[in-house]
């Protein structure tokens, strides 16, 4: 780039004792860490922009059907129920809810990873090899059949209440991501377990 | 250097700069772990707000677009006897976004475009389950996009209670719609869980 020599040669002329010229400046300022800083926050907003997207979540749900065959049956023995109150209660029981509510208990967000992490363990050792499953698994192929076997009777029933939020309920789906449950399913409370969270949580 | 590095600047930020869609309705939805990106498709959008109020919103890729949403909105005029006429029916293709009973739904399409963000509207009917609108709605919807791709989107509010999804999956369930996708902002697996460590292996 052309430039030009401003103050260089000055010192080359002696105009004689006392005379001081001034030296000029150079006013040319390096421009390198502008453009290096101003690439790197392109690339950094960039990244931050497709970060930002918005992700959806899979939703499965199950036929609506009244034939018997068709409903999926589930084990009591690996059943756990979760069911979501105001205020962000989590309420749950395993198996059936007893005729007193005697397993009915409480606990909230956090607690409830730990209780479905707890049940899936509890299923996955109390496992009696299932053969009709595993041929299944074996015919798709599958490398370790008795693997993808050891949590199929684990099924998670989630409950919302209408006092529950749209966030609880998201919430819950995404604890099934999280700890990997293969099966679980949304369905209407029951009336016996709607008074039991009324008495626990109040009107 | 400098005009060098102005130009690049200044052409990269215009050709880069997407306006953000005005939303008439503002939700802020739930995180999720989720990861699975949203595709640019054919989709309806059912929109659930804080106060449990429903909205709709139908797109599609733009070659598409008029036909199949003039479909709709001709089928729901002839099913609910409506009685639009064809401005109202060309309103619908640009409208931003409805969410009025049947009732009023002739009288928000006489309102221009560009107002009908700001108009207050209550919401498509869906808790009453012997009049959930929104049934009719995903009907048409499902015949206008028949043999191909649709994407049944719902974007929920944080704070918006139950019944309302639960209205609005019970809708989609009477359609026999059962796979659809809820829309949610990106959250990191939670360290130490199953999830965690699969990702990691991934």
């Amino acid at each position: 780039m052309a430039s030009i020599e401003g103050g260089g040669d000055g010192g080359s002329h002696k105009k004689g004792p006392g005379v001081k010229k001034a030296k000029k400046l150079s006013t040319r300022v390096d421009m390198t860490p502008m453009v290096d800083l101003g690439f790197l926050l392109i690339t950094f907003f960039i990244f931050t922009a497709t970060l930002n997207s918005p992700t959806t979540m899979d939703l499965n749900m199950p036929k609506d059907t009244n034939k018997e065959e068709e409903q999926t049956k589930a084990k009591q023995s690996g059943a756990l129920t979760i069911m979501l109150g105001k205020n962000d209660n989590v309420y749950y029981y395993e198996g059936e809810l007893g005729p007193a509510g005697e397993n009915f208990k409480t606990t909230n967000f956090k607690g409830i990873r730990d209780e479905i992490i707890k049940k899936k363990k509890a299923v996955i050792a109390s496992y009696v090899t299932n053969a009709a499953c595993e041929t299944k698994a074996r015919e798709k192929g599958k490398a370790d059949p008795r693997k993808d076997c050891v949590d199929e009777d684990f099924v998670v029933v989630i409950k919302p209440t209408p006092n529950a939020t749209y966030k609880n309920t998201v919430d819950i789906l995404d604890e099934m991501t999280i700890n990997n449950v293969r099966r679980f399913a949304m369905v209407k409370i029951a009336e016996s377990e709607r008074e039991l969270i009324t008495a626990t949580e109040g009107p | 250097m400098t005009p060098f590095v102005d130009i690049a600047f200044l052409s990269f930020f215009i050709m880069a700069t997407k306006f953000k869609p005005e939303e008439p309705v503002k939700v802020e939805t739930p995180n999720s772990v989720s990861s699975d990106i949203l595709k640019e498709e054919n989709a309806i959008l059912m929109t659930i707000d804080v106060d449990g109020k429903v909205f709709l919103n139908i797109s599609a890729p733009n070659d598409k677009k008029k036909e199949k949403i003039l479909q709709i909105i001709n089928g729901i005029n002839t099913s609910r006897n409506l009685n639009l006429t064809d401005a109202e029916k060309v309103n619908f293709l640009s409208a931003p976004i409805v969410g009025v009973p049947f009732q009023s739904l002739k009288q928000y399409l006489q309102i221009p475009n560009d107002q009908q963000g700001k108009v207050k509207q209550p919401g498509i009917p869906v808790l009453d389950t012997l009049n959930n609108e929104l049934i009719w709605w995903v009907d048409e919807a499902k015949k206008a996009f028949a043999g191909g791709k649709l994407l049944y989107l719902i974007k929920g509010d944080n704070k918006s209670k139950f019944p309302s999804f639960e209205a609005v999956i019970n809708a989609l369930r009477r359609n026999e719609v059962f796979k659809y996708n809820l829309i949610t902002a990106q959250e990191g697996a939670p360290e130490g869980t199953e999830l965690y460590f699969d990702r990691l292996n991934n």
